[in-house]
């Protein structure tokens, strides 16, 4: 009766039974459907996201907040003490407002700093080279989805993995050692430099994700009109002046979502910096996430309710990037729609 | 060769070598090196023997040095090219060390004893895949264990993330229903909740429903993820109406239009979403760290971070493991590459 | 049997009033047609009468059954769609059938209804091919077919021509023509042009911003329009409306002064216009002839359109608008004085409110 490929049937005969399944479900439904109605249905389809949703993102980010006025080493609310503001109190109490080692919690104040200082130097690298990279993928190049994929292949692996390919690298008879001992250097331990640790992971992070910006970058890249450099050569306008007065400025909404989108992960860096540093040596390395991981669970003076109250800091920072990148989307959409 | 260099270097113009065709091409060659070279390093690296491991400077290849069992001794013995006083090479194997000077034999005639100066002779080596970095990890360690885990909780995770979120994404894009405008506001305004703002509240909710330990307290709060219900609702908003009137009119119910209309027509965004969730779950680090604190049940990323943060590290071991945990995820890369290269760009994604 | 009766049907999405006091009754049988200019309401008229929309107030019957609180799958009714709505994943096959398994029908049943329609719609060789694979016209037959093969008590067409050129747009119109002679079920049509509602209605319903302007057969609409807007929207080219005012009013017939002084003496029996009162003439412009006597229209040639067969002149009288369609080809150029004559042409008085004067 019908002329039908292999593929599509061996499909069908995978199918089968889950279609058997699903004609079975659709008998109660058709019943609730009749019951409820369109509503009812909408309802239906909704409930097991909003459900999940609400107990394991919803719920949490509300009761953070309890926690955070909490004291005491248990979990569970129950058993735990109110203490008011006692935690916020505590992560701003210091001798010296200039300088951090006075802080009671001194350790915070130092993953803050680190992670402000990462931030700054991590992000502006990254995006200076991920414009490069879409910059010169946007040519005219033979072979260019290779290329992309050259730059790209990072972005996928796991942190785990990135921070191990980079201590395999960064050790002592690692492959940086190999290479400069070919220029009569003699092997160093990068990784129990204070310093060295610091740039290393802005260079592993930025080596872990540079390609994903440089994607986007490209993609807005070729979203714009070719007639328009065409334009541009017809009146003779040389090639920087087209960057400075053409490209980058048509570029630049997706330049802002980048440059906040890499913000907001960069805030969160701990994956990969935990594997290849373990936040040492010392506290060279360590990130607020690493320090609300630790003063939640790992430490011996575990403090959940600190690391609430230090997580709803770090979550007010990542809000207002947030609603400022929300902003943007909104505006872009308003100009598209004008 | 003429044609296909010229293509392959193809320049601004055509005419002459403008700076910024040097500039693209440094860059291009140095990304190539220092994008691929790290992850061909660990791969070749993972092949060698703990002494390999040991030796500086790293040879690329893996090389063991190679012995023989002579007869008259009971330990196999190393053998080296032996530069001879009359000029000759012969390889010989050396019995012992005194000093500077060694003390080698002939393995094809063992009676004779020869002292050479431990300057003049070299080990013989050979290319060698230390295989067993490999499969010794699978036996010895629990390896086996934490990439079933894995596995589990990257195919259970994923699946429950595409139903549950194209379920709401349905909801969300062909209804229309009082709280419609809440509820997208606060999936928006939840895109970007990171796990390590909530990871405290998160542990208590998951201790108190008792998935502490548990596969499911790992899969369970990834799966209602915001950003799936976003691109799929975005996705399902370019199916025309008409069609679910259509199927209306055709005396489907609504399960039936979700399941046999809505679902097919948006198979290109759930294969993007099945794709990341894939990658993502795979590569999951930090919550996995939290909720397992038992051997068996770590995943792949737990259990290489838990053995390589360890003092006495057999980096032979992790950097085959390494490449274990690597390799589903360069498949995906190869195989789907530009599927998921296209779904960036047009979702920014990650 | 598929008899549709609405009372009082209203309609409003959120504070937007899109359908008002709708009275319909539309016999077993019947080709209607609704027309009007887009946004007037016609599509949410059929997509309330398909189930597709709740109305707000008022009642629908099909068959005499209330049918306000039915889905629209179990109102019997079929819907071809302007976008066709083909399922894009399934074969043809697979969308003829996907409706009648959904209302549980036998294999053996299902395979002779396709083939059947198959054959009257002459898709045979397509139904294992998907829509995307068909051209436009094809696709316009299998969502035809797909209404056909249920057997509905009435089919509602939602402009479903208008996605299809021009020329099978008109071979299209002729074969449902056809088809409706053969099958002889109810069918209601939306379309916003009004040459096929005319060629395709035993009734026009002409609908304005939500209200019904009026209905009647396409001749009926032509020769006695119920106000200037059906007047303007029933007829190519539209009608041309002057201002006019009553100079002499007479029993049996009243004289009108226009642009230019001119007298206009329409008879009319029994009206209750008195002198002074102003009115909107309406002639078609096919009933006005080019005449060589200076006693008639004097108006400034605009604009000359060469048809072959006929002459379309834009002309400008005394600053309004004239449009005038003469058969066969003239000598005119834009710049030009001629001769109107609008003698014997049926005209249509307009009061102020737009309603047409009628006669006792």
């Amino acid at each position: 009766m019908s002329t039908t490929s292999p593929s599509s049937r061996l499909g069908a005969l995978l199918m089968a039974p889950v279609n058997a399944l699903m004609r079975i479900v659709d008998v109660p439904l058709r019943g609730l459907q009749k019951a409820t109605g369109l509503g009812g249905m909408a309802a239906f389809f909704l409930a097991p996201n909003m459900l999940i949703f609400g107990i394991f993102v919803l719920l949490p980010l509300v009761i953070n907040f309890v926690y955070s006025m909490t004291g005491g080493t248990a979990f569970f609310l129950s058993e735990r003490s109110f203490v008011g503001a006692d935690q916020y109190a505590r992560l701003f109490t210091c001798a010296d407002y200039l300088d951090p080692m006075s802080c009671q919690e001194d350790a915070f104040w130092t993953a803050v700093g680190n992670t402000f200082w990462f931030v700054v130097l991590q992000v502006t690298l990254m995006i200076l080279t991920a414009l490069i990279t879409a910059l010169i993928l946007n040519r005219d190049l033979a072979a260019r989805s290779f290329w992309r994929a050259v730059f790209f292949f990072p972005v996928l692996l796991s942190p785990v993995v990135v921070g191990l390919i980079w201590k395999w690298i960064l050790q002592r008879q690692g492959l940086l050692n190999f290479m400069l001992y070919q220029f009569g250097n003699e092997p160093y331990t990068w990784l129990t430099d204070r310093n060295w640790t610091f740039v290393a992971t802005i260079g592993v992070s930025i080596w872990a994700h540079m390609g994903f910006y440089a994607l986007i970058l490209l993609a807005g890249l070729q979203a714009i009109p070719k007639d328009l450099y065409e334009a541009a050569e017809m009146d003779g306008t040389k090639p920087a002046r087209v960057f400075w007065r053409i490209t980058l400025p048509l570029l630049a909404p997706n330049l802002l979502v980048v440059v906040v989108l890499a913000l907001i992960r960069a805030v969160q860096i701990f994956d990969e910096v935990y594997v290849l540093t373990g936040g040492g040596p010392g506290t060279s390395t360590l990130y607020l996430t690493q320090y609300i991981y630790e003063t939640g669970f790992a430490s011996a003076l575990r403090n959940p309710g600190l690391a609430a109250a230090a997580s709803i800091l770090m979550g007010a920072v990542l809000v207002v990037l947030t609603l400022f990148q929300l902003g943007i989307g909104r505006r872009q959409e308003n100009k598209g729609k004008r | 060769m003429g044609v296909a260099s010229r293509f392959i270097l193809r320049r601004r113009g055509g005419k002459g070598w403008h700076w910024t065709d040097i500039v693209t091409w440094i860059w291009l060659i140095g990304g190539l090196i220092i994008m691929f070279g790290p992850a061909v390093w660990l791969a070749f690296s993972s092949f060698k023997t703990p002494a390999a491991l040991a030796e500086f400077p790293p040879s690329i290849l893996p090389y063991v040095t190679s012995q023989a069992t002579v007869e008259g001794y009971d330990k196999p013995l190393q053998l080296f090219d032996t530069k001879m006083p009359d000029g000759s090479t012969r390889v010989l194997a050396e019995v012992r060390r005194i000093g500077v000077m060694s003390q080698m034999v002939d393995p094809k005639a063992p009676g004779e004893i020869i002292r050479v100066n431990m300057n003049d002779r070299t080990p013989v080596r050979t290319v060698s895949f230390a295989t067993e970095n490999y499969t010794e990890p699978f036996v010895h360690f629990d390896f086996l264990r934490y990439l079933w885990n894995s596995v589990f909780v990257t195919v259970v995770a994923t699946l429950i993330t595409l139903v549950v979120n194209s379920m709401a994404a349905f909801a969300l894009s062909k209804y229309e229903f009082k709280g419609r405008s809440l509820a997208m506001l606060v999936i928006l305004a939840t895109l970007m909740v990171p796990l390590s703002v909530i990871m405290v509240p998160l542990y208590s909710i998951i201790s108190s429903l008792g998935l502490f330990n548990s596969l499911w307290g790992v899969i369970l709060p990834t799966v209602a993820t915001p950003t799936g219900v976003f691109i799929l609702r975005q996705y399902m908003l370019t199916i025309p109406d008409e069609l679910i009137d259509a199927a209306r009119m055709d005396k489907a119910s609504e399960w039936q239009i979700y399941w046999r209309i809505v679902l097919p027509l948006t198979a290109p965004a759930l294969a993007v979403l099945a794709i990341f969730s894939v990658v993502w779950r795979w590569n999951d680090f930090l919550w996995p760290l939290i909720v397992l604190s038992r051997r068996e049940l770590y995943t792949l990323q737990v259990g290489l971070s838990i053995y390589s943060g360890e003092l006495n590290v057999q980096w032979h071991f992790i950097l085959a493991m390494t490449v274990v945990t690597m390799v589903p995820v360069v498949l995906v890369f190869i195989f789907l590459q530009r599927f998921i290269t296209t779904g960036i760009a047009g979702t920014g994604l990650k | 049997m598929g008899e549709i009766k609405l009372t009082d049907v209203n309609k409003s999405f959120g504070s937007v009033h899109v359908l008002k006091d709708i009275d319909l009754h539309i016999q077993d049988g019947e080709f209607v047609v609704f027309v009007g200019p887009s946004g007037c309401g016609k599509s949410t008229l059929l997509r309330t009468i398909a189930g597709l929309e709740k109305i707000t107030g008022g009642e629908i019957r099909i068959d005499g059954k209330r049918v306000n609180e039915v889905s629209a799958a179990d109102r019997g009714l079929a819907m071809v769609f302007q976008s066709y709505a083909l399922y894009p994943h399934m074969s043809v096959r697979q969308n003829l059938a996907f409706g009648l398994e959904n209302s549980n029908m036998p294999k053996t049943e299902i395979a002779e209804r396709i083939a059947e329609a198959a054959r009257m719609l002459e898709i045979d060789q397509y139904l294992e091919r998907r829509p995307g694979q068909l051209s436009g016209g094809q696709r316009q037959r299998v969502a035809i077919g797909r209404a056909i093969v249920r057997r509905p008590t009435a089919f509602l067409l939602d402009e479903p021509l208008s996605n299809l050129d021009a020329e099978l747009r008109v071979s299209t119109r002729a074969e449902l023509a056809a088809l409706h002679a053969r099958i002889g079920s109810t069918m209601i049509y939306v379309t916003h042009d009004q040459v096929e509602a005319m060629t395709l209605a035993h009734r026009i319903v002409v609908m304005r911003a939500g209200r019904i302007e009026q209905v009647g057969t396409p001749l009926e609409l032509y020769n006695t329009p119920a106000n200037r807007f059906v007047a303007g929207f029933i007829g190519a080219p539209h009608m041309n409306f002057l201002k006019g005012e009553v100079s002499e009013a007479e029993t049996g017939a009243v004289t009108l002064s226009i642009g230019g002084g001119h007298k206009l003496l329409v008879p009319l029996s029994g009206h209750k216009l008195s002198v002074g009162d102003k009115l909107t003439v309406g002639i078609r412009p096919q009933h006005i002839t080019l005449a060589g006597d200076p006693g008639s229209l004097a108006v400034k040639v605009r604009l000359v359109e060469a048809l072959g067969s006929e002459t379309v002149i834009h002309a400008d009288l005394h600053g309004e608008k004239l449009l005038a369609v003469v058969q066969g080809q003239k000598q005119i150029s834009p710049g030009d004085e001629v001769h109107f004559s609008i003698a014997g042409a049926p005209l249509h008085l307009f009061d102020g409110n737009g309603l047409r004067v009628k006669a006792a």
